[in-house]
């Protein structure tokens, strides 16, 4: 494994991110067998078909609860090789915990999430190499970004054997999993943490703080160009662009921020205070609303949701609303903004917002809702563009990647890619579950196959 | 990664995982099936002369919320045509060569014994298993257990069996005996190979109280089963005991059956002396699959036990059987809560009270409290602790263990729904180690305040300075 910076990885003391509580801490090792021996060991199991990366959960669960740990890290493994913070960051209230059997008998389903951390935690824990790569096949394979995708990708690309080089333009590798996911579920030390280990299976090096462009125009950047040029292989792991915008007056400036920059800067910039802000605003009815809300709320500071439909439109999942409402969230919806509203000293003061119907604007119905911070999640931008650099690459009408499903192969025959730049932003379990599809088609045309 | 392969009585085997004989073992196809999960070898459902099996055939005990803790059955052996069996164990060993299998016989007389082994041998099978075991149908015939609890019967037929076989023959011992050394020497004597054990325990899983019937319910009756499963591992384990601590029939190699679900039970079973373990009841339950936690299980103990095969793990643990008189007096455990684990169920302290010696007492209660529910001993201080786990109630109290009262006799520790809240930490008793037969050969194997005659009499006999 090498990581090529001088800082890193790194996570300073006084971050705000810090301030938070676990959710789901770690089991111990009776609490653990004792969840373990709940299971049924179903056959043909509803939670593995509710997984997108199918692990074998019945199998990995007995192991657990006959005391083999590393067994059960190596079923889970084999499938998710992020399978670590799936167990901690998986909405496993939609996924395999929503699909087990036990919810039919109306009794709590299996912590399939919290035994799967178990597992894998406890038995890296014991002894890291659980794996033996494969002896060195001499070839290299590019990846850019450095989220889920491309680490579990490189993980999985090393094992067999080759080289993987990923390139990542922030400085700190994890993508949305190391810089996105709310601190309650894991914090960013956990991702280097596991990041680390997957870097150690094999033959992997990662440059933080290089940015692939299509024409290199100063320090810290890589072409495309380049990139087909030295590697046999290149793999897309791009994830999205900034938070989107509202378009609305008095956006621009102090006090309005971007809800996936805001939580990057709460979990990893130990210069963030948000001392001053006694009521916040989150535009937007969709996870990452309700992650950034829940989070302020936690903070101490009044948060209320507006979202410009119905509370049944808003795409958050119930359980994230049901916990963030029990931490103090409010939320107000069938409300437009219309315009951020700012006083005499430009602070942010205020947003103005409309009734709506149909999502649309009533006129003469505006109100203004007071705030000192405006969060705005209403979606992120697409960070394609670098994609279509690659010749034979071509993006949907949403901006997204278009790969082959079954291999995850994009139009140029040696570049593949995965995760929320293919699938327009999922989850994380998604964007490994891509990655596995592409890391084996990877192989298998290295392979000569 | 270690070394699963085992040699049994000259069987190669490429792991020492068999099925026992029993219904995951009746035909080729779950045989095969069985192979391709992982087994390394099966022991085949028992070849006899077809009989048939009554319907129904099995009852299960469950207990709190575990599912067939026990089972039992009234089935009878095979019920299927020998030359079908036979057939289908030939094309198991020509497509599965290096698995281990082995025709579980039983028959009964002399003639049918011979003609069962040659016929059983030209169908390819490894070695012979004598089912010596079952306590239920067969008995009455005079076959089965019956000969188990017959040393010199056993002695006869077995020697049979070792003269007409040229393939290694094991026989399965029943444990519905007086003493297991009996037909554990009579194996020796008759030559045979190896020895397996436990068949199914003599059982009645229950009664249907509507019906007035025992269970299983054969139309309006029933008969006493066989039981196995998880709960009869205890007595799986200590009868192999017998048989691998002896010095002449511990030699033999042993197959450990009886309630084994898994790589750890397993590794027990191997490590009080079996060679090889079998299993049916776990995968009658949760069928082949669990042989892949098995392999792995085991074969990542022995990796971090630094053993190299599986064959190192044999008998590691029967030089520390000792009889009761070679244990050591001396030494001294005492229960001690875990103040941040204790969810305050006080399940502990009634134990104690009415199980035990009455030393874990309620915290903040004065000692006249104290003697009113019973304590007859009460320690200078009784502390007030409060529960500091996650998920303890608020108000509720960590007992307390008055350590001098304390006999370590384990009782609370059991009792703890909480894993790892009680633990029994030893503690220095001050003296030397010391045990009864120490005692007894010095003569002072009586306790003062016993009965009189029995201290004056050895005290008489010069036993005591
Ligand atoms: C606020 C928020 C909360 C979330 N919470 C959860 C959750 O609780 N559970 C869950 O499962 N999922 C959650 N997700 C979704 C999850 O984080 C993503 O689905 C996942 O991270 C996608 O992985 P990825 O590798 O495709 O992309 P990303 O994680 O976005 O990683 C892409 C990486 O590529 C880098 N990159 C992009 N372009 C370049 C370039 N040109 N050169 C170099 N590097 C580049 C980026 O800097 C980034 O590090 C959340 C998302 C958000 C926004
Ligand atoms: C339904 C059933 C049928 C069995 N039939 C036979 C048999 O035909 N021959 C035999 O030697 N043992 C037979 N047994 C006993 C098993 O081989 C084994 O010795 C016993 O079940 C203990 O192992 P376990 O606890 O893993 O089940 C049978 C057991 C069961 C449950
Ligand atoms: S990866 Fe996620 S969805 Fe799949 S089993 Fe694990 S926790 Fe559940
Ligand atoms: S559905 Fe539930 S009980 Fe069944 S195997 Fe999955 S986790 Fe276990
Ligand atoms: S020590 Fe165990 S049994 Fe006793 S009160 Fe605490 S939790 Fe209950």
């Amino acid at each position: 494994m090498s990581i090529h910076s001088p800082h890193l990885p790194v996570s300073p003391e006084g971050r705000l991110e810090e301030r938070f509580e676990e959710k789901n801490p770690p089991y111990d090792d009776a609490e653990a067998i004792a969840e373990a021996n709940r299971c049924l060991y179903c056959v043909d199991a509803p939670c593995i078909k509710a997984c997108p990366t199918a692990i074998d959960i019945p199998t990995f669960i007995r192991k657990i609860a006959t005391g083999n740990v590393k067994g059960a890290a190596r079923t889970i493994l084999s499938q998710n090789l992020l399978g670590k913070s799936c167990g901690q960051v998986c909405p496993v209230e939609v996924l395999c915990a929503g699909a087990c059997v036990y919810n039919d008998w109306e009794r709590e389903p299996i912590r399939i999430g919290r035994l799967q951390r178990y597992a894998v935690e406890t038995a890296i824990a014991k002894d890291p190499a659980l794996y033996q790569a494969k002896p060195q096949t001499g070839k290299r394979v590019a990846l850019i970004g450095a989220g889920p995708a491309s680490i579990a990708a490189a993980g999985w690309l090393a094992l067999e054997g080759h080289e993987a080089v990923i390139y990542e333009r922030k400085e700190l590798p994890g993508g949305l999993n190391t810089l996105g996911i709310a601190p309650y579920k894991m914090k960013v030390e956990d991702s280097i943490a596991e990041i680390s280990w997957v870097l150690s299976l094999g033959n992997i090096e990662l440059f933080p703080g290089v940015e692939v462009v299509d024409e290199v125009s100063g320090q810290g950047q890589i072409s495309t160009q380049e990139l087909l040029e030295k590697y046999d292989a290149v793999f897309l792991g791009l994830g999205l662009g900034a938070d989107s915008k509202l378009n609305v007056p008095g956006e621009n400036g102090e006090g309005v921020v971007g809800a996936t920059h805001l939580i990057e800067r709460l979990k990893a910039d130990p210069s963030l205070r948000l001392d001053g802000v006694k009521r916040a605003i989150i535009v937007g009815g969709g996870n990452t609303a309700i992650d950034i809300a829940h989070e302020l709320s936690l903070l101490g500071i009044d948060a209320t949701m507006v979202y410009r439909g119905p509370a049944a439109d808003m795409s958050a999942y119930e359980h994230e609303m049901l916990h963030g409402r029990a931490d103090g969230v409010k939320v107000a919806t069938d409300r437009v903004p219309v315009a951020v509203v700012r006083d005499e000293k430009e602070r942010v003061c205020g947003l103005r917002v409309a009734r709506a119907e149909n999502k649309r604007p009533v006129p003469g119905t505006e109100e203004e809702l007071p705030a000192d911070l405006i969060v705005l999640a209403v979606g992120q931008n697409r960070a394609t563009a670098i994609a279509r650099a690659f010749p034979g690459i071509e993006l949907d009408g949403r901006g997204r990647v278009v790969v082959d499903a079954k291999t995850g192969r994009t139009g140029n025959p040696r570049v593949w890619s995965g995760g929320d730049c293919v699938n327009g932003g999922k989850e994380v379990v998604n964007a490994v579950a891509e990655a596995r599809v592409a890391a084996q088609s990877i192989h298998a045309f290295l392979a000569g196959a | 990664m270690a070394d699963l392969s085992i040699d049994f009585a000259g069987i190669k085997s490429p792991n020492p995982f068999w099925l026992a004989s029993a219904p995951p073992t009746n035909t080729g196809d779950q045989v095969m099936r069985a192979f391709d999960a992982g087994w390394g070898g099966a022991v085949w459902k028992t070849l006899g002369n077809p009989i048939v099996n009554v319907s129904s055939r099995f009852g299960g005990i469950d207990y709190g919320n575990t599912r067939m803790m026990g089972l039992n059955n009234i089935e009878l052996i095979t019920d299927r045509p020998l030359e079908v069996n036979l057939r289908e164990i030939r094309e198991v060993k020509r497509r599965y060569p290096s698995h281990t299998v082995i025709a579980s016989l039983m028959v009964d007389t002399k003639e049918e014994w011979k003609e069962i082994i040659e016929r059983a041998e030209e169908a390819g099978a490894d070695g012979h298993e004598l089912n010596f075991g079952c306590p239920h149908g067969m008995c009455e015939r005079g076959m089965g257990s019956a000969v188990s609890a017959e040393p010199k019967v056993l002695m006869e037929l077995a020697s049979w069996a070792v003269e007409f076989a040229t393939k290694p023959v094991i026989v399965k011992l029943s444990p519905n005996v007086g003493d297991i050394v009996e037909p554990g020497e009579a194996v020796l004597a008759s030559g045979a190979h190896g020895i397996s054990l436990i068949n199914t325990i003599k059982s009645i899983m229950g009664v249907d109280l509507d019906r007035m019937v025992p269970m299983p319910r054969v139309g309006n009756a029933s008969t006493n089963g066989g039981y196995c499963g998880p709960a009869v591992k205890p007595i799986a384990l200590h009868l192999l005991s017998q048989l691998s601590r002896h010095p002449q029939v511990g030699r033999l190699p042993i197959s450990g059956i009886g309630g084994i679900s898994n790589w750890r039970d397993a590794a027990e079973f191997i490590a009080l002396g079996s060679t090889s373990v079998q299993v049916c009841t776990a995968v009658m339950h949760y069928g082949y699959r669990i042989v892949e936690d098995m392999i792995e299980g085991l074969s990542d103990f022995l990796d971090e036990r630094g053993m190299k095969s599986v064959n190192e793990l044999r008998g590691r643990a029967v030089p520390q059987y000792k009889e009761w008189g070679e244990l050591d007096l001396s030494f001294r455990v005492v229960a001690d809560v875990d103040p941040g684990k204790c969810i305050g169920c006080q399940l502990c302290y009634v134990a104690c009270m009415d199980g035990a010696h009455q030393c874990i007492h309620l915290p903040g209660r004065s000692e006249a409290e104290a003697r009113a529910a019973g304590h007859t001993h009460i320690p200078k201080v009784i502390p007030d602790r409060a529960v500091i786990a996650k998920g303890g109630a608020p108000g509720a109290r960590v007992p307390f263990v008055d350590e001098d009262e304390c006999i370590g006799c384990n009782l609370c520790q059991l009792v703890c729904p909480v894993a790892g809240c009680i633990t029994m930490k030893e503690i220095p008793s001050g003296k030397p180690s010391e045990t009864w037969n120490d005692r007894a050969q010095r003569g002072d194997d009586f306790v003062p305040g016993g009965l009189r005659v029995t201290e004056a009499a050895r005290k008489a006999r010069g036993e005591r300075a």
